[in-house]
């Protein structure tokens, strides 16, 4: 393009490596940052424009879909042999876990009925796959492979086999994007599983950290506690696991401590994770009969025990 | 110049495109902190090596490109790359002729310059403070600089030979 075939642009023509042209363009992005920042005017754009990016992430998560094809074909027997074992065994725990908590499961069902809860815990859950893709390196955000025409809405928890990864912020047709526990701007109620002491985890903007600051001294906050979602404020359901208090130590104000946790969920980026479906949101659906209680159905090979001695879930009994 | 110029366009869009592709493209985690800004390097050589192309205005389209594709701010790294793509154009008499080790150095003053740029974006959003880390990428977007460099180089002298020929 010759240095006279700028003639079509009449805001900046001959202005444009001039101070008023650096100053015309810093404008302009200054004002789409607020617009997007602000009002959120321009989702529109960022949804059209996702379609074209499609591709793009395709491209880009490609070396990682081929080391890892590769990294199947190439590994050998013994180690195959070694992962399947250990497979197996964890299992069985599994299994022997599963287990034990149908029988609380079935307890908690009836001691519900005895206090007559309306609220239930229900669970589905949807598998997806993580999209190899690097968003940026500072907002921990993923893509995930489900979207919209799966049926995945915006503020849904997500969950991998330890417990839970993050939240669905924004969905588009086909996929969706994520935001980690651990970004910086992240926060989830969270209750302390020992003492019941309710507290907020923020992301920490480390992979492997969540920071609980302003924990009172007296609520006896120690290493290796476990946090559960509290289920306020209603993003996450409650009890699902989030991390492992990693250190305690006090602030500077001297009254509060702030703990550290290393979270339950490995926050690798690629694999799999459940999307969970809250049923609480259907609340005052009083006929809800309770489908499944206990951990997500895709997670529970032995899930029809459980459903055999719960009366009022006939699908299970006829497995 | 105008006939090299022409030549250079495959190598131009090309270079853009897989700019783009690398600025998203997955890496292990341990290696996240020193991906470079693959977009400023480009902007770089080719605010110094063809002015008629990377204009203000191509720098700023770039950009938005590259906020769509990493779902950032819109608009975050227009701003960063019209920054850059300004101060290279008014240093570019001077910069075109420095030896390489020299024009390495300005290459990482300007990508600190954008990291501090960065920075003051970010905290308009309202995100904390990142950790020291942040520092790292300007570094490898330094060394990448000279490879690139040549790279570019190369692929623009077989380009124009291809089209003699």
């Amino acid at each position: 393009m010759p240095n006279n075939g700028n003639d079509a642009s009449p805001l900046f023509a001959d202005a444009d490596s001039s101070t008023l042209g650096l100053v015309g363009w810093v404008v302009l992005a200054v004002v789409l940052m607020v617009a997007d920042h602000r009002g959120r005017f321009l989702d529109a754009i960022r949804r059209e424009a996702a379609v074209l990016a499609g591709p793009v992430y395709w491209l880009a998560a490609a070396p990682a879909r081929a080391s890892r094809a590769a990294h199947d074909l190439l590994v050998d027997r013994t180690t195959l042999t070694e992962e399947n074992a250990q497979l197996r065994e964890r299992l069985l725990l599994a299994e022997a876990r599963l287990a034990r908590l149908d029988a609380v499961a079935d307890q908690n069902t009836r001691l519900r009925e005895l206090l007559d809860a309306r609220t239930r815990l229900g669970l589905k859950a949807q598998l997806g796959e993580l999209i190899d893709v690097d968003l940026e390196p500072f907002r921990h955000r993923v893509l995930l492979d489900l979207g919209a025409g799966e049926g995945v809405a915006p503020g849904q928890a997500v969950m991998d086999a330890r417990g839970v990864v993050g939240q669905v912020v924004e969905v588009l047709r086909d996929r969706s994007e994520l935001i980690l526990i651990t970004d910086p701007g992240h926060a989830i109620p969270v209750r302390v599983a020992r003492t019941g002491l309710r507290a907020i985890a923020y992301g920490s903007g480390e992979i492997d950290a969540l920071s609980l600051p302003h924990i009172p001294f007296s609520a006896g906050v120690r290493v290796g506690d476990e946090l559960v979602t509290s289920g306020i404020g209603g993003g996450f359901p409650a009890g699902l696991p989030v991390g492992t208090i990693r250190s305690v130590e006090p602030d500077d104000s001297a009254t509060f401590v702030r703990a550290i946790a290393t979270p339950a969920a490995s926050m690798a980026r690629s694999g799999e994770v459940l999307v969970l479906h809250d049923e609480r949101l259907r609340l005052g659906a009083d006929d809800a009969a309770i489908e499944f209680t206990g951990p997500p159905e895709a997670l529970s090979p032995g899930a029809p025990t459980a459903q055999e001695t719960a009366p009022p879930a006939p699908a299970g009994g006829a497995r | 110049m105008s006939l090299r110029g022409r030549a250079d366009g495959a190598v131009f869009w090309s270079s853009l495109a897989i700019g783009l592709l690398l600025s998203v493209i997955a890496l292990p985690p341990y290696l996240l902190p020193f991906k470079p800004f693959w977009l400023a390097l480009l902007v770089v050589y080719w605010s110094l090596e063809a002015p008629d192309r990377m204009r203000l205005r191509t720098a700023f389209l770039l950009g938005l490109a590259g906020d769509l594709l990493s779902g950032n701010l819109i608009g975050e790294q227009a701003l960063r790359l019209v920054v850059i793509a300004f101060i290279v154009l008014r240093l570019r008499a001077r910069m075109r002729f420095f030896p390489m080790l020299q024009q390495a150095l300005v290459v990482l003053a300007l990508l600190l310059n954008d990291r501090v740029v960065m920075l003051m974006v970010r905290a308009f959003q309202g995100t904390p403070a990142p950790d020291w880390t942040f520092w790292l990428a300007p570094a490898t977007g330094t060394l990448l600089w000279p490879w690139l460099f040549l790279l570019l180089d190369v692929a623009r002298i077989r380009g124009a030979r291809a089209r003699e020929n």
